[in-house]
């Protein structure tokens, strides 16, 4: 390394101190974001368009569909209605706990990451009450009670299986990163990028709900 | 400042022991060293595959005792079954254009090289790139165990068309675990290439040493960065058409599967399903498919050439990036070309036609910018070199063919036949493998520290180049016949008169396939006995050379790099390393 | 050196590659359909454009390589810079595939956007691994019902018509050759009763796909007599590759008595 560029070096250090990767100092990123929010940022990309896909297919089998079961009654758009707003609240507390990060008030931070998770297993739980409901009715993933559409089955678990499984990763996600943020060996972008996941699982639930429940009402 | 660099080191010290060093590494290098070899590995099984289909074709009744025993259902007495053919063809494609095709070129260099050329010491998240390679492993484990059950690989081709592939055993043979296992198989390279995508992307838009502008990045960067973006987008969409096929086949749902479907006299319980969703589904993905396939070989080629012609490529980083980026871009409209015929709407034809006619324009903005790079240049033909100008050769002839496909109405005379078969050998299959190898004679020397043999490495070439010609313009070129893709034996009347032609196809696939082994021999008596290799044996530009062959743990030695332009400078006659800070005074 | 033999090489496959075309080594059979001339246009003119970028492109990569292979020379760009290569890419290669495109659909539109003859002969067809079979509507013009839990090989129901109870189903003539009358509109209604197939039949430059759960119409007009092969060409199985029937194109009086045979056997 010639003066110069140490020179160079250390000007770049005192104005961007944090775009250091192994203590070699890097390009400007285009976005201004940390590799961390940006890989999830990807990540929500990639799963969006995995969404999109099995929205597609449930889109094609409906309309092929000659008749399409519409087994949600009321009470079980009520508890849809429900399962929305608690997810939509833990996307609030999410963001209180964000906040909180930022402003390194690691208890708050911790107790609104609590509350959040407790959300998520109460929206699972909704969610899996929901399901055995339905199977105790008789639907199945290829069988229509009803005598309508097989596909309804298929669809329903499909969809609203893979936004399970993504609420239910994201719960236990949230507790690694409690852990680690207690640990201290966690930051406040830890807890943003944990953030930006869950407000795209609940984005797709926006999705879901209509499509899925509001749609097949009777 | 002191802290900070201590702190680098702890972090990148060299791991120890042997499987952290070699197996389970999150080093980029051994990773892509990883992704190499298993590509290397999965092209010498997937063309022993093609060896066994082509001396099937020319020579129905020759045994091969080792298919014998390597399934006695499929080939007893070493003699094959027609199911067994599809089988073999079903795993040749798939072996081919996943584990091969789309992990050499993309995650085996850009493993190695990319963090390199950005100037960082990893990739963004070395971990994930550590599980992208063993789940890619998994994945392709699992394939090659479809040859070990008793039911055998499936045999519904690499597009897995539904319901052939969904409705089970009821369809024949080769419709057994064989398909399940592909369907696990692939939606695990689904996940591998996802996770590898994203790990691409962040580190060029977030990893690149100072000084390293967008616009200066090597032209093979910017090629995997494009490329990760196409792959992003198609993965996901094919990982969850893998999840509904599996679906289908073990949870009873009928995505594909339609109603009223009678095997052996028995209605099927199936009901609702299209396969045509299938096909969108599959080749929303496939079409970009080719595309993730062909981007990083036009990124190689053209990381390559101004090394071996002396200037820089016409048009700059600019023109070759643009229309990269258009190419990856329009691929994402085009898929109903591949279903023509499939019973689509006709008038959807025509709209995928346009596109599909469209995407010839940047293609062939870049050929023209290879071919006229060459003029008033000053070639020098190392091995590297020659493949890069095959590579353009074949890319021209291949392309050719799209235009005849790109068009519903000759779409409809030539479709299935084997001139398709010719021409996406030629355009994604043999350009692509054409690139890989520039790229492996070129980096050899910087991923091992040692030199290939450039005698070896020409006579690979000449007859790789005049085989690859022999076997693809006839296969191509008796299509025009209506030779029909995909048959285990020639049979109908208008077949039997290519027989002497598909039996020259198959002597001249048999010497393409020998002359494989001499790049093999290559490979391994470099690696071994080469002559050591200096840090930048080809006078090139980039990062990578600007350290040691092989590279240290950390790529740099703890150096910090600084950029002082693009890749492709020249300072009167010598081409100027990205770091050195002269100022530029030829060149774009 | 090393260019030089690329260049020979190259120039050499595109002559070999040249010759195979022109002289038509391997070419298409002879039309037999009233659309087909078109598609037969559209394909050569596609290949007149293709040919010569085919020809034009491995000719100035060899000439290049040939040229500047180990030159001692500074390098140099080409006058201009990409400019013109980009300028020539957007103006001539798309005018060429705005024209093939423009020309295309015509030919496209012959085969797919026209309606069928309304006085077109209707036939039934329907594959299944590894067969096709055809249906006659035979005289009273209808054809029965499909029931496909009715489909028993064993007793020829292929169809899984109902003769016991479906008066339409009672004449209908199933064969497994199809024989059309020459120059006479035909229609075709294709499904699949299981996997995926196709009707290929190349002399009348006719390939459709038959899609389980989907019944695709098609229609042409042969205009020569003959016997041709319909071959499948849609991956479905072991016996893919043997999987065809044949096609007689009849005189119209060959045709009647044809029927009358077929309907004697049913």
């Amino acid at each position: 390394m010639n003066p110069t560029e140490l020179v160079v070096n250390e000007k770049l250090a005192s104005i961007e101190p944090e775009r250091k990767e192994h203590g070699i100092v890097m390009e400007l990123s285009p976005y201004g974001v940390d590799k961390k929010k940006l890989g999830m940022w990807m990540f929500i990309v990639s799963d969006a368009c995995t969404f999109a896909a099995f929205l597609f297919a449930y889109g094609y089998m409906r309309i092929g569909a000659p008749v399409w079961g519409t087994p949600f009654g009321p009470s079980s758009i009520a508890n849809g209605v429900l399962m929305t707003a608690i997810l939509l609240s833990s996307s609030l507390t999410m963001l209180a706990a964000v906040r909180a990060s930022q402003a390194d008030d690691r208890s708050s931070a911790k107790k609104w990451l609590g509350v959040t998770m407790l959300l998520g297993v109460i929206f699972a739980a909704l969610h899996l009450r929901e399901w055995f409901k339905l199977i105790g009715e008789g639907w199945r993933l290829f069988y229509n009670p009803t005598g309508g559409a097989a596909q309804f089955g298929a669809t329903f678990f499909s969809v609203t299986g893979l936004h399970l499984t993504h609420v239910v990763t994201g719960v236990i996600a949230l507790a690694f990163v409690v852990r680690g943020y207690s640990q201290r060996r966690y930051d406040q972008s830890h807890v943003e990028t944990a953030g930006l996941y869950w407000h795209f699982v609940d984005l797709v639930w926006m999705f879901v709900f209509p499509l899925m429940y509001l749609m097949n009402a009777h | 400042m002191a802290e900070t660099m201590a702190h680098a080191v702890a972090h990148h010290a060299p791991p120890q022991g042997f499987i952290r060093k070699y197996v389970f590494s999150i080093d980029h290098k051994v990773i892509g060293i990883q992704y190499t070899t298993l590509s290397l590995v999965a092209a010498f099984v997937g063309m022993a595959l093609s060896w066994a289909m082509r001396i099937h074709l020319a020579w129905p009744d020759m045994r091969l005792p080792i298919l014998g025993w390597l399934s006695p259902n499929g080939a007893p007495g070493g003699l094959m079954t027609p199911e067994y053919y599809l089988s073999l063809m079903t795993m040749h494609g798939t072996i081919m254009a996943f584990f091969v095709l789309t992990a050499a070129p993309f995650a085996g260099f850009g493993n190695f090289m990319l963090p390199i050329q950005v100037g960082a010491a990893d990739m963004a998240f070395p971990r994930l790139n550590m599980a992208s390679f063993w789940v890619t492993f998994t994945g392709f484990l699992l394939a090659c165990a479809t040859f070990f059950i008793p039911d055998g690989p499936p045999l519904s081709g690499w597009t897995a068309y539904a319901p052939l592939s969904a409705v089970g055993s009821v369809a024949g043979p080769g419709q057994g675990w064989g398909q399940n296992l592909w369907g696990l198989s692939i939606a695990l390279f689904c996940v591998a290439s996802l996770l590898g995508s994203l790990n691409f992307i962040v580190t060029v838009l977030d990893l690149r040493t100072k000084g390293l502008k967008m616009s200066r990045l090597p032209l093979s960067t910017w090629a995997w960065f494009i490329d990760a973006w196409v792959s992003l987008l198609a993965f996901a969409v094919l990982l969850p058409t893998c999840l509904l096929l599996v679906l289908d086949r073990l949870g009873g749902t009928s995505f594909f599967i339609p109603g009223g479907l009678v095997f052996n006299d028995q209605l099927q319980p199936h009901s609702g399903g299209s396969p045509l969703l299938f096909q969108h589904l599959f080749w929303f993905f496939g079409h970009p498919e080719v595309y993730i396939i062909i981007l990083p070989a036009f990124g190689l080629v053209s990381h390559i050439m101004p090394t071996f012609i002396g200037k820089p490529l016409v048009g700059g980083w600019k023109v070759i990036t643009f229309s990269e980026i258009a190419v990856g871009t329009l691929s994402f409209v085009v898929w109903g070309h591949h279903m023509f015929v499939s019973g689509m709407s006709p008038y959807m034809a025509m709209v995928f036609s346009v596109p599909t006619l469209f995407i010839t324009i940047p293609s062939v903005i870049a050929v023209l910018v290879w071919v006229f790079s060459l003029y008033g240049a000053n070639i020098r033909f190392d091995t590297p070199m020659l493949y890069s100008l095959g590579f353009i050769s074949l890319f021209i002839t291949g392309g050719i063919g799209g235009f005849f496909l790109a068009q519903p109405s000759t779409d409809s005379y030539l479709h299935a036949t084997s001139f398709v078969v010719g021409h996406f050998h030629f355009t994604m299959g043999l350009s692509a493998i054409f690139a890989t190898f520039a790229g492996f004679y070129y980096w050899f020397p910087k991923m091992f520290g040692r030199m290939m043999n450039e005698k070896l490495g020409k006579l690979h070439f000449w007859l790789s180049f005049i085989g690859v010609y022999c076997v693809f313009i006839t296969m191509q070129l008796t299509g025009m016949s209506g030779a029909v893709r995909r048959y285990s034996a020639l049979v109908d009347d208008f077949m039997v008169p290519l027989i002497p032609a598909y039996r020259f196809m198959t002597i001249a696939a048999l010497l393409l396939g020998a002359a494989q082994f001499i790049f093999l021999y290559n490979v391994i008596w470099s690696r071994f006995k080469g002559p050591k290799a200096p840090d930048n044996p080809w006078g090139a530009t980039t990062l990578e050379w600007d350290t040691t062959s092989p590279p240290p743990f950390d790529n740099f030695g703890g150096r910090q790099l600084v950029v002082h332009h693009g890749p492709m400078e020249y300072d009167g006659d010598e081409s100027l390393m990205q770091t050195s800070p002269e100022p530029s005074i030829a060149g774009t | 050196m090393a260019g030089k033999i690329f260049a020979a090489i190259v120039v050499l496959v595109t002559l070999a590659t040249a010759y195979c075309v022109i002289a038509h080594v391997w070419w298409m059979p002879v039309d037999i359909s009233v659309h087909g001339p078109k598609i037969d246009q559209q394909l050569e003119e596609t290949m007149l454009v293709a040919g010569l970028l085919f020809v034009a492109g491995q000719v100035v990569l060899a000439a290049f390589v040939f040229l500047y292979g180990g030159a001692k020379n500074r390098p140099k760009q080409i006058p201009g810079g990409a400019k013109y290569l980009v300028l020539f890419a957007f103006l001539i290669v798309g005018a060429e595939i705005l024209a093939l495109s423009f020309v295309g659909s015509k030919a496209w539109g012959a085969v797919y956007f026209e309606a069928p003859d309304p006085n077109s002969l209707h036939i039934d067809v329907q594959a299944g691994q590894f067969a096709y079979y055809f249906r006659y509507p035979g005289p009273d013009g209808t054809f029965g019902a499909l029931h496909p839990e009715l489909i028993n090989e064993g007793n020829q129901n292929f169809f899984g018509i109902d003769t016991d109870h479906d008066p339409d189903a009672k004449d209908d003539i199933v064969t497994a050759e199809m024989a059309i009358p020459v120059n006479k509109p035909i229609l075709l209604t294709l499904h699949s009763k299981d996997v995926g197939h196709s009707f290929d039949v190349r002399e009348l430059r006719v390939q459709q796909d038959f899609v389980p759960g989907l019944i695709i119409p098609i229609h042409f007009t042969a205009t020569q007599t003959g016997r041709f092969e319909i071959v499948c060409t849609q991956l479905c199985g072991l016996g893919h590759y043997n999987m065809k029937a044949y096609l007689s194109v009849l005189s119209q009086a060959d045709y009647d008595d044809w029927l009358k045979k077929q309907a004697a056997m049913q």
